[in-house]
């Protein structure tokens, strides 16, 4: 194949015109510099809210709570106090069963995590029974090439003298052992 | 006060999902909400480019670079791109490590990543060639600084081309 | 051009901080107010953006999660800008315009408390030559303050006499967070913060929001008795480079002031988006505006300044004026970037 006609680009668009540096002659002998570090560090005092503060602090307890849209009936979890398909303030709570199904994972081969994750490791959605939406949680205790939409999942929590009000209560979801859920009970979730 | 008071007047659990939250989390005083502090660090590593590299490896190098513009004006620090037409800009020539105070400021509320950590004068310094001025800072006490006030350039002893080459400015003579 | 109004507005009660409330609580009580005020139904409004900032909150995309204040389902035609909610409404005017819209929900909120703000804003600065620095949000203002005062264009005297005149103004404006000044004297016998300002030049820290809705034509009219209308808007951007500009002038407030037709008509208030007082002079000479003309009825900035909100806040300040007929004509500007780089004006009208 022969060489492509080359291309007259305008001055200064596509290509970066020469420099003249006829002026600073002394510096065409020095390595020129060409990037440099720009690091900035911004601090905050930071809340997460009433509805995230209601939440956490249950979590401290060993409680999985979501809260309800007064207009469709969903329940939402984590709340945020607010239902993200009504704008109404949500004044209903409800605490959930210890149990889900996993709708969606993922097998993941990088270390995102600082070395804090074996590779490779599963990230999963799981949709906690009587929740219309998932939360996301690492699946451990079964190989990962076993795990599918569908599997009944539970938490492990930390040990109680280690509960705090944080998502770290759960270090991860382990398989109950119970019958997969069908699909088709889940397709809207899926 | 804050204006939605009332955002959780209550809630109820469901009796068959065994037990409710306690009464006194129903109310949330300030001193209830959750509040953590939460540090986000930015580690940027920027590439510069050769017109605005040149002023770096100036500053490496312990001299001050500024480009022409259009016009035949200096501008110094050196830009890409003229700031009234928009075009290229290629004449890379050198600017003066002294010059005059043309515009400053107090600083009395020291932050971090600042020149200084007492306070300490900003200053806008028109080096000589230049036909802009430099943002720094100025090691001179307060009654020192004025508009005119001659200053020159300060370089750290050890230099790797970044803005921190220039440790200040100091008032000459 | 399609005529277009504000037809509602709410806000929250400005507060130097909420430690309370997360921003989607803080904003649903303001969105809901005015869903309800304007008389539309959460459902049919043809578009929805808002202004908010990421490096202000802390986190990324914190924008996405206060939709949920919203309720974005079925879903919505939604936009947001990382800027003030001047330019959300002006990004949802444009919208109708094209005529794909004919009703715009626009909000913005800004939670300054958690973080260092003055400190936060020094990330706005060229990030090669200024804000390895860190020079602040006050450093540079102060640096324009000089630069006024040595052109002629405003004095201490005069900084102090704006600051006492828009915080008592303030004590008419139930949302305000400062309400109240000493007098000029006492103000200028405080310490500098940053010579030449001293801690009344500087608008206060504030958490808060704002939201509004646009109606285009006969559904404006439809929804209020006396919209307030859009008659020109325009924003224009000096450059980013503190040296490569005067600062004791504002060439793009200017010609945003002439392209949104400032000079059309007689001005009976201007509320202007100006942080520190010495800026009051810098706009008004970029506007044209008189002395007669009366700046900031409601306080304006220096009695609270949620960020992200105080420039739609100016706005807001001149539809209510001309909702409550007290106002014909006014105009509103809003700033974004630092010693006023960015600038937008509107010109409001109301009928008869």
């Amino acid at each position: 194949m022969s060489e492509p006609a080359p291309i007259d680009l305008p001055a200064g668009l596509w290509s970066q015109p020469e420099l003249d540096t006829s002026a600073v002659a002394e510096l065409a002998d020095v390595e020129s510099v060409q990037s440099l570090r720009a690091a900035a560090t911004l601090y905050y005092d930071y809340t997460p809210g009433i509805a995230t503060t209601l939440f956490l602090r249950a979590l401290k307890e060993k409680r999985l709570t979501g809260e309800v849209c007064a207009e469709s009936g969903k329940v939402y979890i984590p709340p945020r106090g607010v239902s993200p398909t009504s704008g109404l303030v949500t004044t209903e709570l409800v605490e959930l069963a210890h149990v889900g199904t996993m709708v969606g994972y993922c097998i993941v081969n990088l270390d995102f995590t600082g070395n804090a994750q074996e590779i490779p490791y599963v990230s999963a959605l799981i949709l906690l029974d009587g929740a219309d939406i998932p939360i996301y949680g690492l699946v451990r205790e079964i190989p990962y090439d076993e795990v599918r939409v569908g599997m009944r999942l539970e938490p492990v929590w930390v040990e109680d003298s280690e509960l705090t009000t944080s998502f770290e209560n759960i270090k991860w979801w382990k398989p109950t052992g119970e019958p997969d859920t069908s699909l088709s009970d889940i397709a809207d979730y899926i | 006060m804050f204006y939605s008071a009332a955002l959780h007047p209550g809630w109820t659990g469901g009796d068959d999902q065994g037990g409710h939250m306690p009464d006194e989390a129903t109310t949330i005083g300030e001193q209830d909400v959750l509040r953590a502090p939460l540090t986000l660090e930015y580690p940027f590593r920027r590439t510069t480019g050769p017109v605005i590299g040149a002023f770096f490896t100036g500053l490496r190098e312990g001299r001050f670079i500024g480009i022409e513009d259009e016009r035949g004006r200096v501008l110094c620090p050196p830009v890409e791109y003229d700031p009234l037409t928009g075009g290229p800009l290629t004449k890379l020539v050198a600017v003066g490590s002294e010059g005059e105070i043309v515009n400053w400021t107090w600083n009395t509320n020291v932050r971090e990543g600042q020149p200084f950590d007492r306070p300490f004068a900003w200053a806008m310094v028109k080096l000589d060639g230049a036909d802009t001025p430099i943002l720094h800072a100025v090691d001179a006490p307060r009654e020192a600084i004025a508009t005119g006030l001659r200053v020159r350039a300060r370089f750290a002893a050890e230099r790797i081309g970044s803005l921190a080459d220039i440790e200040c400015f100091e008032p000459v003579g | 051009m399609r005529d277009v109004a504000i037809i509602a507005t709410a806000q929250t009660r400005h507060v130097r901080a909420d430690t309370i409330h997360s921003e989607v609580e803080l904003i649903q009580p303001v969105i809901a107010e005015v869903i309800e005020r304007s008389g539309v139904d959460r459902h049919d409004f043809d578009f929805t953006c808002s202004g908010s900032s990421d490096y202000l909150a802390g986190q990324p995309f914190s924008f996405v999660m206060t939709l949920d204040a919203v309720g974005a389902w079925p879903p919505i035609s939604e936009s947001h800008v990382e800027m003030d909610g001047a330019w959300a409404l002006y990004e949802a005017w444009v919208k109708i315009q094209t005529g794909h819209a004919d009703t715009a929900l626009v909000y913005s909120y800004g939670k300054s408390s958690p973080g260092d703000l003055p400190r936060v804003l020094s990330r706005m600065m060229d990030p090669y030559y200024e804000a390895p620095l860190w020079p602040t949000s006050i450093d540079v203002a102060a640096l324009q303050a000089r630069a006024a005062i040595d052109a002629g264009l405003t004095s201490e005297q005069a900084m102090a006499d704006i600051a006492y005149r828009s915080r008592t103004s303030a004590a008419n404006n139930p949302f305000a967070q400062l309400t109240s000044s000493a007098d000029p004297a006492t103000l200028l016998g405080e310490d500098y913060i940053a010579d030449p300002l001293r801690k009344h030049d500087c608008a206060p820290i504030t958490d808060g929001g704002v939201a509004i809705v646009l109606a285009a034509d006969d559904k404006a009219r439809a929804l209020h008795d006396r919209p307030a209308w859009i008659r020109g808007i325009d924003h224009r951007a000096d450059g980013h480079h503190l040296n490569m500009r005067d600062l004791s002038v504002s060439p793009s407030a200017a010609i945003a002031a002439q392209k949104a037709g400032v000079a059309n008509g007689p001005i009976e208030i201007a509320e202007l988006h100006a942080n520190f007082t010495h800026q009051e002079a810098i706009l008004r000479a970029a506007l044209g505006l008189g002395d007669d003309v009366e700046v900031n009825p409601s306080g304006g900035p220096l009695a609270a300044n949620p960020m992200m909100a105080a420039g739609l806040l100016r706005i807001v300040e001149v539809a209510n004026r001309i909702h409550s007929g007290d106002v014909s004509r006014g105009v509103a500007h809003a700033t974004g970037g630092h010693a006023l780089q960015h600038n937008l004006v509107a010109v409001l009208e109301g009928e008869g």
